[in-house]
């Protein structure tokens, strides 16, 4: 038996180095592309160049006569067992959903859709047959923009006679969460502050770093999708609900897959495809994307105009915000894409108390990429506005942006706390956070610092930018998602095995694609059952393996799917002692389980989890009446979102010159509830602080008035790499508040970085040339942007009031287009 | 992404080279480093027939001294001419532009002949090259010829080497103790200039050589500045009226990393950072 006190005393909180990381690493893996199976054929497949066009022909003869071909199909060659794209969150009754077809036959409606597929004996063969096929199109008008698509001049689909897809409202009146939005801006307007802005949340591309990629099996009984997804038994759902096989023959399987931040939380057109061929021509086939197809027809993420309103009284004491959001869909309502700016819905208020909340969000059809999840989705557009806005306001005021937020926010005391959108935050304590954060950026040295550089005029100025986050994570109380109309729960499953040898293997329905989950939930288990880290191994991603479960996205895995864990090892622990009370002949009341050991209380007497579950397998010796097996699984649905904030500052030089930005220095004091591993925790919160400052300087997806993407290569799609950024201040509360709805006391930190980074950096940006009469750069911060806002007003009138509404004149220092 | 299908030939020699070449003719591509031609190839946005790698002639690499100049051949890689202890002391405005090209990477592949044979006029090289005088040396079928500088860029991606000529080694006169600086505007570290400027200068400031990466369809010469610049004192206030010739007939492109006119801003400002730091100011 393994000595169970050897174990460290605690795994949780410990700097556990990830255990898939050998593997990962050094490539001793398998990726969904390694996956050869024999006599599999390779797909490629041929795309539309238009971004609107009617298909009128698609000749495949000299295709089919290419070299290795075994057949090329188009739209028109599959009936009813294609399936199609689903959209699981209507996010209103009468919201317009154009039908989407992995492969439509007739028209296409963004450049990049797919029109036919090669099948070929080798991915070179299949690629080279792809140039051959002849596909005419009459080109259709096509619209791009947001604002183009409100007009309704020129129709994404015709045949819905609009592109307005769905209006979704709250109204903390209706709600009775709150009071009278329009009265409160009208009170504001007459000796008050009206802040009055327009922000865009450009389109960026998740560019995970594993491309898409798929193999399908139809050999044997059940069919089996190996798929570099987020969400296998999502997938598993929507291809028996949607082509017919029923759910019990197929098998879905996500292997070690690379990076996904919302980018593979989708059910794409090339799986239905793959599969729809594979079921076809009954061999095996495999399709995987190149870089340029991954760019231009893997969803896109944000893509917003927010337009703010908000109000407060002379003091800056806020008592209004007005949201309408618009919402670039792209050509087809995607999986959850219409629900992705309402999430952001409860997030605009943040941690401050205002007393009345409006929020509009109409989202809209264009002839580009379908938009979904990314990395926050909606709450980093949420926590963006009002970041934005708080700094606006502090300098309408006259205060420090840190100040105007303490007037304004939810003070220690007054959790738990009803928000005006109608959630509960249970803990928090953004004085705490803040006051570390501060001391740990240095904050009053570098504003001495600032008054000295804008004093003596110096080329380089320097800028400081407050965000003081929360979210809601740990998607989702299942019975709020109902209320949402989402199409599906929020739980999680897990189960617990003990093995012959007293082994524990863990199942989980939570679908690791590099959050570290293996590492993360050993130390749970390691901790809650009492056995040592090396002896618990984590298993998911296979719906033939973990039956249940519905992923990872929404920093849910540790909050929904740790929880159910635990659950799950709870269970194990009172099978166990009851087998143990019979072992040890004594009274299970007087049995104490500490350590992975019951011992009976008073005496030296004892037995180890691990021998009971030799004990188990043996089944020489148990109690009438017990049921021989440890083993133990749990849903778990949470009671309530969980809200994680933060305070991050950031110091940024701006070169008034050139335009140039370059960070001095970031500091975030995160308060997350229990850490598990504080270096995966470190890990998510520098990978997301990255993503989040590429949204505010570098990263931003292009389409010209054609519809074609501009920036489909990374020469034109900026992303970072360690040479953009600088070393990040990472620190926690002293002591941090607990999460009081699930039993670990944590918070989610996946997307924590991301959504808060962005606006701190923009405000950090603006708060160096606000001096010089800025007061908003659209991101991506360009070095051009920036400068063109330094000297947009060389020569020009004061700036006008910020209280005058200025919304029909276009926002200021909005490149031309803004929007579209 | 998979290329096209395409032979592969690696001659010994410039001529087994120059005879492939001329076999093959306008089917054939010359491979050197493969750093711009492979994601071509890949990409799609080219299929020939044959691709000539001229990685296996030991005699296209390397530096020597050559009386007046330094002889560069072809297939140096940047890495190399950047860490030659000859470029430093003669020629140190290559070893800066070379330390900038693209990523470590990259910069132990591509080559300096390569690139330069390439002609994208956001490549590092090109402005430096011009700003020194090289001279570049092109073989044919009919012997070896040498092309001035202000003749071997011709356009977008279009230099003076024929379609059966190579180009082996490029001559750059020596410049022994000018003091270099390449100042390199981009937004993330790999990415290609948004626009960069090689100045050179002797003295301070005695003579100035200036060069532009992409300011217009080929590395420029900012001649007007050049001559500003002899006899300026080597200050902010000295150097201002030369920097702002920079961008004197230029014709910079408009994309999403900025249009022509802050282009034309950035060459002006630019060129005065890198002149002040050539100059050690």
């Amino acid at each position: 038996m393994t000595a169970t006190q050897d174990r460290p005393a605690a795994e949780i909180g410990k700097d556990r180095r990830r255990k898939e990381d050998q593997r990962l690493i050094t490539g001793r893996t398998r990726w969904t592309d390694n996956i050869t199976l024999p006599g599999m054929l390779h797909l490629a497949m041929v795309r539309s160049p238009f971004a609107h066009a009617t298909i009128t022909s698609v000749d495949t003869e000299a295709a089919k006569a290419s070299k290795n071909v075994v057949t090329v199909l188009s739209g028109k060659d599959f009936g009813e067992e294609l399936g199609v794209c689903i959209n699981a969150w209507p996010i209103t009754p009468d919201q317009k959903t154009p039908g989407h077809s992995p492969m439509p036959a007739d028209r296409v409606a963004f450049a990049g859709e797919i029109v036919a597929v090669v099948v070929a004996r080798s991915a070179a063969a299949a690629r080279d047959a792809a140039e051959l096929v002849d596909v005419e199109y009459d080109e259709l008008p096509a619209v791009v923009g947001i604002k183009k698509a409100l007009e309704d001049e020129v129709l994404a689909h015709p045949d819905l006679g609009t592109n307005k897809s769905a209006l979704w409202v709250f109204d903390s009146q209706d709600a009775g969460t709150g009071g009278e939005v329009e009265a409160a801006i009208e009170e504001a307007r007459n000796g008050g502050i009206v802040i009055e802005r327009e922000y865009r949340q450009q389109r960026l591309i998740p560019a995970f770093m594993e491309p898409r990629s798929v193999v399908v099996d139809p050999t044997g009984e059940q069919l089996t999708m190996w798929s570099a997804t987020q969400i296998p038994h999502i997938l598993r759902f929507a291809l028996a609900a949607t082509t017919g096989v029923p759910e019990s023959k197929i098998r879905v399987i996500a292997p070690d897959v690379g990076g996904g931040f919302g980018g593979k939380l989708q059910a794409t057109p090339e799986e239905w495809i793959a599969w729809a061929v594979a079921r076809r021509l009954m061999k095996p086939v495999k399709y995987t994307e190149t870089r340029s197809e991954s760019l231009m027809a893997a969803h896109h993420g944000r893509d917003q105009v927010q337009t703010l309103t908000l109000a407060a009284d002379k003091d800056g004491k806020v008592t209004a915000l007005r949201v309408h959001l618009d919402a670039d869909l792209g050509a087809y309502v995607a999986i959850v894409g219409g629900g992705v700016p309402v999430l952001g819905a409860f997030m605009f208020n943040a941690i401050y108390k205002f007393p009345a909340y409006r929020f509009e969000c109409q989202t809209v059809l264009t002839n580009t990429t379908f938009t979904d999840a990314y990395r926050g989705a909606g709450r980093p557009e949420a926590t963006y506005a009002i970041e934005r806005l708080m700094d606006e306001l502090a300098a309408e005021v006259g205060v420090d942006p840190l100040e105007i937020r303490e007037r304004n926010w939810i003070t220690h005391e007054e959790f738990p706390f009803t928000t005006v959108a109608g959630l509960e935050y249970d803990t928090g304590n953004y004085e705490a956070a803040t006051a570390k954060a501060k001391e740990s950026f240095g904050y009053d040295e570098l504003r001495r610092e600032q008054a000295e550089r804008r004093e003596r005029g110096d080329r380089v100025q320097l800028g400081i930018g407050v965000s003081t986050f929360t979210e809601m994570c740990g998607l989702a109380p299942s019975r709020v998602l109902g209320s949402l109309d989402y199409g599906a729960g929020g739980w999680e499953n897990a189960s617990v095995r003990m093995t012959p040898l007293g082994k524990v293997e863990v199942v989980t329905g939570a679908s690791a694609h590099g959050q570290g989950h293996e590492t993360a939930f050993s130390q749970i288990v390691a901790d809650r059952l009492g056995v040592p880290f090396e002896d618990v191994e984590v298993l998911h991603g296979d719906t033939q393996v973990a039956p249940k479960g519905l992923d990872t996205y929404g920093s849910r895995s540790l909050v929904v799917g740790g929880e159910a864990l635990v659950k799950a090892v709870d269970k194990v622990i009172d099978k166990a002692k009851v087998l143990a009370a019979h072992l040890l002949e004594a009274n299970a009341d007087d049995l104490e389980y500490s350590g992975g050991r019951f011992t009976v209380r008073g005496t030296d007497q004892g037995m180890g989890i691990q021998e009971l579950s030799t004990a188990t397998f043996a089944g020489h010796d148990y109690p009438d009446g017990m049921e021989l097996s440890l083993d133990a699984d749990a849903t778990y649905d949470p009671v309530n979102f969980n809200y994680p904030h933060g305070t991050h500052l950031c110091a940024m030089e701006v070169d008034t010159e050139t335009g140039a930005v370059k960070m001095r220095k970031y500091t975030c004091c995160d308060d997350i509830g229990t850490i598990i591993n504080p270096l995966i925790v470190a890990g998510q919160v520098h990978g997301g602080l990255v993503q989040g400052i590429a949204q505010a300087l570098w990263e931003e997806a292009v389409h010209d008035e054609s519809g074609t993407l501009v920036s489909g290569s990374f020469v034109d799609y900026l992303l970072p790499t360690a040479a953009d950024t600088i070393s990040f201040d990472v620190v926690h509360t002293d002591e941090p508040s607990i999460c009081t709805t699930n039993s670990l006391g944590t918070k989610g930190v996946g997307e924590a970085g991301t959504i808060a980074s962005t606006p701190a950096v923009v405000n950090a940006v603006v708060d160096a040339v606000r001096h010089l009469g800025v007061n908003d750069i659209q991101m991506p911060c360009t070095p051009e942007r920036v400068w063109r806002a330094i000297h947009a007003h060389d020569g020009d009138a004061p700036t006008p009031q910020a209280a005058m509404p200025h919304f029909e004149e276009g926002a200021l220092n909005q490149d031309e287009g803004a929007g579209q | 992404m998979i290329p096209v299908e395409f032979d592969y030939l690696a001659p010994a020699s410039v001529e087994e080279a120059l005879a492939a070449l001329g076999e093959h003719g306008d089917d054939a591509k010359i491979l050197a480093g493969g750093q711009s031609l492979l994601p071509v190839l890949r990409m799609r946005l080219n299929a020939p027939e044959v691709v000539i790698d001229l990685g296996g002639i030991a005699s296209l690499r390397g530096i020597r001294d050559d009386g007046d100049a330094l002889v560069i051949g072809a297939m140096t890689t940047h890495h190399d001419v950047r860490d030659d202890s000859l470029v430093r002391e003669h020629a140190l405005l290559l070893s800066k532009a070379a330390a900038e090209v693209a990523d470590s990477q990259i910069r132990h592949r591509g080559t300096f002949g390569g690139a330069l044979a390439h002609a994208d006029p956001a490549g590092d090289l090109g402005a430096p090259a011009l700003a020194l005088g090289a001279q570049f040396v092109i073989a044919g079928p009919g012997g070896t010829r040498t092309v001035e500088a202000a003749d071997f860029f011709v356009d977008l991606f279009e230099t003076a080497i024929g379609d059966d000529e190579i180009l082996t080694e490029v001559r750059i006169p020596k410049h022994t103790g000018w003091g270099a600086h390449y100042e390199k505007f981009v937004r993330v570290a790999h990415q290609w200039p948004i626009v960069a400027v090689a100045a050179t200068v002797r003295g301070s400031i005695d003579e100035a050589r200036v060069g532009l990466t992409n300011m217009g369809s080929t590395p420029l010469r900012a001649t007007a500045t050049e001559q500003a610049l002899a006899g300026a004192s080597a200050t902010e206030d000295g150097v201002r009226a030369a920097a702002d010739l920079a961008s004197d007939g230029t014709n910079p492109p408009s994309d999403l990393n900025g249009a022509a006119d802050y282009r034309q801003h950035l060459a002006r400002v630019l060129t005065g950072r890198a002149v002040l730091k050539a100059a050690g100011a």
